[in-house]
């Protein structure tokens, strides 16, 4: 057992656990939020994650063409294909829960499950298809900026990119600025009254369908940020990158307590730390029996044991009372 | 009911006026050489060379064949490099009676289970790119190669890793699929005989995020790290490690001889070097000629193992020709065509192809590349001419 | 029964040349696909005529026991096309049960395939003395070992059922979907890694080559003076075996549908309190559900593997879960014969339609035909309409719960509800 090792690689691993916490968190945050609304698990959420990485590289690489990417400072390109990625995965959000899932409103649950489950496929070949035919690739890889790469030391074996820190603010940034809108204005108290009566939210005279919409447009929009940052962090992605970490960042919402936005930022941070340390340390602990390629089982584990000894989460649900 | 019955009359009649327009047409005098490679997916770069290298052999080399009666016709076949994909299309590809001739795959996990397939009706497959020993270890008389094998290509990476790039500890890192693991395991072999430091042998299928790994990697700060596998994840996974801040050089097979390298990798790449069994093919004198009809033909230069394709379906050509002669100008059978392609001794745009008997080139090429700025400029550092080994006892 | 004098003869003409029709046609131009699916169609015409239940019987095995036989051999594509159909008619069957029966949404269904194929695979191949030392047997077993396992398939795979049921019990139905989804991952990532430290699933490399049943009629036909290489006997063979396993399947189904256990199960998907208010078991009832369901599979899988004489992680994937799910959805939740449609559907659709606009497009591309100035042969290769199941599945999916929910076939109890709602015809009780 090599402690010097183990103890040697702490800080990154760490660090390397909070990146992907974050972005858990955010793609968390649109799950809990419509499960709060509509007590749907929005299957498709995964492939808003991974549109908004598109559209991120797609910026880009149009840029990069036009030959104007690399005159600008990158920071303002970073806040660009943000904010690109969010308005068009918060836009494909709405548009599906209008095509996909109002329709099915007041069906039993199995249902609008399904659809969502098909609409997630559908948008995995949709995009493939267009990648396909617009590129004539698979993998797409965003440019790499030379000022995000550089490495700031903080000690002798301590170091960490500026685009992890990066990362990491805009995720802090994302998260408290949506607190701020769920708890502190007129909006956020809608959507939370919508969350935990329709019919009478409706009779206080909320315009339901409405508040359903921002709610979708919220989580897309958070979600298709991941994305960006996704691809930001690690260069390159297909059409089947969503995939997995959808699941996982499910698993983040149901461990903070589904329903619950805090919870789900919780459940982000905790699931991505401790998906960063079992994949470091496994294969060091085992001996290399067992290595990183078991990560992904130990999520789907934390996710059983969850639901069957405490199903209300680490901060508790938020969902209506069931009559 | 009526109304169901009607329907679904009114349908049969639709359906059978349409037919002529979908039935093939049997013809008694074709013969067709099918090809198996990854058209979609990301290896697609690689899997198109080899269909577009057959196909260009097909139309210029066919003029035999056809003298003797038959028409000669390409049949592409995406194996998308996964197993079940070719295993399927080996099912069909069997079925297909006129197809005599496989030239495939590009991955050995592939082509292995494939070629199992084929055995059953002794269907020849002659490979452009596959390395993996045991393609041919297994003995089968319907499996051949015109490339090097992983057994020396691993040695010979290994050797260059401790004698040119000086290394005292390496790190072994592979995809886990049979090609990746093979050549991954020979290159630890010969470290280990030559008592290098292996820091660690990591098996990975991760496309994106590859933190975990190479989070331990940068702590034992290896000399040199060898990727097993492919480019579409060496080439992510090389960026992240320089943008980690590890130093260590890279190394790496065939498995990432393509332009989509430089194109995923960018500048991390740049500079690092590569063991192949194809290379380029400004490496081949007699290519040249070929590398202006590929241009012309397809727009584009030819991806690595085009030409190795060019010169198998070359190869499955003459062994027509001769089943043809000794069938007597008649539709040969395919154990006679399999067995005409292992006498087959060919002069190609790649070399002398002479089959031993277990269907490997007696002689094989094997080349180091350093990548350059432009996938053009890369600059060749060794090339050497090894002989087969003979097969291990199983 | 008023209704049915007068037609059958006429009925039964128009089902006969349809039937022989379209065989004499596929036998004619053995590769065009349009032809073997108007036979396939011819088939389901079978089912919707107005002919007696014995008529229809002796139909179909007209149809799928004497022609379908006989056209395979023809052209081997179609035997194949024909032994996926009912591999998956099984396992759509058995997901029937747990989804469309009991109500549990189960996404991780391929599972208990993955469990039964890796059953055979170990030990029907070299794959079981990587770990296990010859001491007391050799690996692969004898072949005809295959017809234990075909059992051992339907036990090994009804225990994981029952261990993947027992945790989720509590779980409300969105929960499960995504547990029973994870549960499917873990198995899959399982195959993959349990290469080391002892190698009994041999990784992504999968597993070659697995045996077959040994072909113990061979020297009877011998005898009758048929000689047939094992090439063409053995697709016959799989063919006649799983058509067995299917009827069986089928059966079993039906009288489950038909017992107090199926009437459980309706009442747990209707509504769980109340069941349980009126006395159901739950959590037996939901684990013979799981148990039920998965032992399908796993007798399915044993099958898959010995057929496809090499298996890997990749055929066990979620996309396959899905498949699976879109086909009960399909031919209809809690139905049989939807399933049954469902899974022909669906199967054709991805082995037949989807490859057939493809090779067509090739050609196209080949000939570099010109569709509004563009020249196809410009057409990325990356784009090939036969990987696009995932879209199809997809709509399929979207399109039937927005509006038919209750699926092509839609069991009896449905149609009875879309009655109710002014929707259809009262149907025949």
């Amino acid at each position: 057992m090599d402690w010097q090792l183990v103890f040697a690689i702490l800080p990154q691993v760490v660090m390397d656990g909070l990146v992907l916490g974050f972005m858990y968190a955010l793609i968390a945050l649109g799950y809990t939020m419509v499960y709060g609304v509509l007590e749907l698990i929005n299957f498709a959420h995964s492939e808003i994650f991974m549109v908004g990485a598109f559209v991120g590289v797609e910026v880009l690489l149009l840029l990069k063409a036009g030959g104007i990417l690399d005159p600008l400072n990158p920071f303002l390109i970073l806040i660009l294909i943000v904010l690109a990625g969010m308005a068009v995965s918060g836009i494909l959000a709405v548009v599906v829960e209008r095509v996909a899932y109002r329709p099915l409103r007041g069906a039993p649950r199995l249902i609008p499950l399904i659809s969502a489950i098909g609409v997630s496929f559908f948008l995995q070949d949709a995009v493939r298809l267009g990648v396909s035919l617009w590129r004539n690739a698979f993998y797409l890889t965003y440019p790499s900026f030379a000022v995000f790469n550089k490495r700031i030391e903080l000690g002798e074996t301590v170091d960490f990119s500026v685009k992890s820190i990066l990362v990491v603010a805009a995720s802090l940034l994302m998260l408290f600025a949506l607190q701020f809108l769920v708890t502190r204005t007129k909006l956020g108290k809608a959507i939370r009254a919508v969350a935990e009566d329709q019919p009478t939210a409706s009779l206080m005279g909320i315009n339901v369908n409405r508040m359903i919409s921002l709610t979708f447009l919220i989580g897309g929009a958070m979600g298709g940020a991941a994305g960006v940052l996704f691809g930001v962090q690690y260069n390159t992605i297909n059409p089947f990158t969503g995939f997995i970490p959808g699941i996982k960042a499910f698993t983040a919402a149901v461990l903070g307590g589904i329903g619950n936005i805090p919870g789900a930022m919780v459940g982000g941070l905790v699931l991505g730390l401790l998906e960063a340390f079992a994949a470091s340390y496994l294969s060091l602990f085992t001996g290399g029996a067992f290595g990183a390629e078991y990560k992904d089982i130990f999520a789907f584990s934390i996710l059983i044991l969850i639901l069957i000894f405490r199903p209300r989460g680490l901060l508790g649900e938020v969902v209506r009372e069931r009559a | 009911m009526p109304k169901l019955l009607t329907r679904v009359a009114v349908l049969a009649a639709a359906l059978a006026l349409a037919l002529p327009l979908s039935a093939e047409a049997q013809s008694k005098g074709t013969i067709k050489i099918a090809s198996q490679s990854p058209l979609s997916g990301e290896l697609a770069a690689l899997g198109e060379g080899i269909k577009l290298g057959t196909q260009l052999a097909v139309e210029k080399l066919k003029g035999a064949v056809e003298k003797a009666g038959f028409k000669v016709e390409l049949v592409p076949f995406d194996d998308q490099a996964k197993p079940d994909v070719g295993v399927a299309n080996a099912k069909n590809i069997i079925a297909d009676k006129d197809i005599l001739v496989v030239i495939g795959h590009l991955n050995s996990g592939v082509a292995i289970p494939s070629s199992e397939v084929y055995k059953e009706v002794g269907l020849v497959m002659i490979s452009p790119a596959n390395t993996n020993p045991l393609i041919t270890d297994r003995g089968l008389p319907n499996v051949n190669r015109v490339c090097g094998r992983d057994d020396v290509q691993g040695a010979v990476a290994a050797e260059f890793a401790i004698d040119v790039l000086k290394a005292k500890s390496v790190y072994v890192v592979h995809n886990k699929n049979q090609y990746g693991q093979g050549i991954a395991e020979f290159f630890q072999a010969k470290a280990k005989d030559k008592k290098v430091t292996v820091h660690g042998f990591e098996g990975t299928e991760e496309r994106a995020n590859f933190d975990p790994i190479l989070t331990p990697i940068k702590a034992k700060n290896p000399d040199v790290i060898f990727f097993g596998g492919e480019y579409p994840q060496a080439a992510p996974m090389f960026r992240q490690a320089r943008e980690k801040g590890i130093k260590s050089k890279f190394l790496g097979p065939d498995g990432l001889d393509s332009t989509e390298l430089l194109k995923l990798g960018g500048d991390a790449v740049v500079g690092m070097h590569f063991t192949t069994v194809a290379g380029g093919v400004n490496e081949y004198p007699k290519a040249k000629e070929f590398a202006a009809d590929y241009k012309k033909k397809f727009g584009k230069d030819p991806e690595p193992f085009a030409a190795q394709s060019y010169d198998s379906t070359a190869i499955g050509l003459k062994a027509l020709e001769a089943a043809i002669k000794e069938a007597g100008g008649k539709l040969p059978t395919r154990e006679a065509v399999a067995k005409a392609t292992r006498k087959v001794k060919h002069d190609g745009i790649t070399g002398n192809v002479e089959f031993d008997d277990k269907g490997d080139p007696k002689k094989a090429t094997y080349l180091i590349y350093q990548v350059g700025k432009e996938w053009n400029d890369n600059k060749l550092i060794k090339r050497l001419e090894i002989a087969t080994p003979a097969m291990k006892k199983q | 029964m008023s209704e049915r004098s007068g037609r059958p003869v006429v009925v039964n003409l128009l089902v006969l040349g349809l039937i022989g029709g379209s065989a004499a046609l596929v036998w004619v131009v053995p590769r065009s696909i349009l032809a073997f699916m108007l036979f396939q169609a011819s088939l389901v015409v079978v089912y919707y005529a107005p002919l007696s239940f014995r008529a229809k019987m002796a139909y179909a095995a007209l149809g799928l026991g004497l022609l379908m036989p006989v056209l395979g051999t023809h052209n081997g594509y179609y035997m194949e096309v024909a032994i996926q159909v009912g591999i998956f008619v099984a396992l759509a069957l058995g997901l029937n049960i747990v989804v469309g029966l009991a109500g549990l949404l189960d996404l991780g269904y391929v599972a208990f395939y993955a469990v039964g194929a890796y059953l055979w695979a170990v030990f029907g191949s070299p794959q079981a003395g990587k770990f296990i030392s010859a001491t007391f047997v050799t690996f692969p077993l004898a072949p005809g070992w295959f017809f234990v396992f075909l059992v051992l398939g339907i036990a090994v795979a009804a225990v994981t059922g029952v261990l993947l049921g027992l945790p989720v019990l509590r779980l409300r139905g969105d929960y499960l979907a995504i547990v029973t989804l994870g549960f499917g991952e873990v198995i899959r990532v399982l195959a993959n890694n349990l290469d080391k430290p002892w190698n009994i699933t041999n990784g992504p490399k999968g597993i070659t080559p697995i045996e077959r049943p040994p072909l113990f009629f061979e020297p009877a036909l011998r005898a009758v003076g048929i000689e047939a290489s094992p090439f063409t006997l053995y697709p016959l063979y799989f063919y006649f075996l799983i058509l067995g396993i299917v009827v069986v399947v089928i059966l079993v189904n039906q009288r489950l549908e038909h017992s107090h256990v199926g009437r459980a199960w309706e009442a747990i998907r209707e509504d769980e309190v109340a069941a349980q208010a009126m006395g159901v078991p739950l959590v037996r009832m939901k684990l013979l559900a799981f148990a039920a369901g998965a032992s399908f599979a796993g007798i399915m899988g044993v099958m898959f593997s010995a057929k496809q004489l090499f298996i890997n992680p990749e055929s066990f994937t979620f996309l396959e879960s899905i498949g699976v799910l879109a086909m009960v959805i399909l031919g209809g939740m809690g139905s049989i014969p939807g399933a049954i449609i469902g899974a022909s559907v669906v199967t054709i659709l991805n082995l037949q339609v989807l490859k057939g606009i493809s090779l067509w497009l090739n050609d196209l591309r080949n000939a570099g035909i010109e569709i509004f100035g563009y020249n196809l042969a410009n057409l990325p290769s990356q784009f090939e309409p036969a990987k696009y199941e995932r879209m199809v599945f997809g709509i399929i999916l979207i399109l039937m719960m927005i509006y038919r929910p209750e699926g092509i076939i839609p069991a009896r109890r449905r149609r009875l509800e879309r009655f109710d709602r002014g929707h259809e015809e009262r149907p025949a009780p």
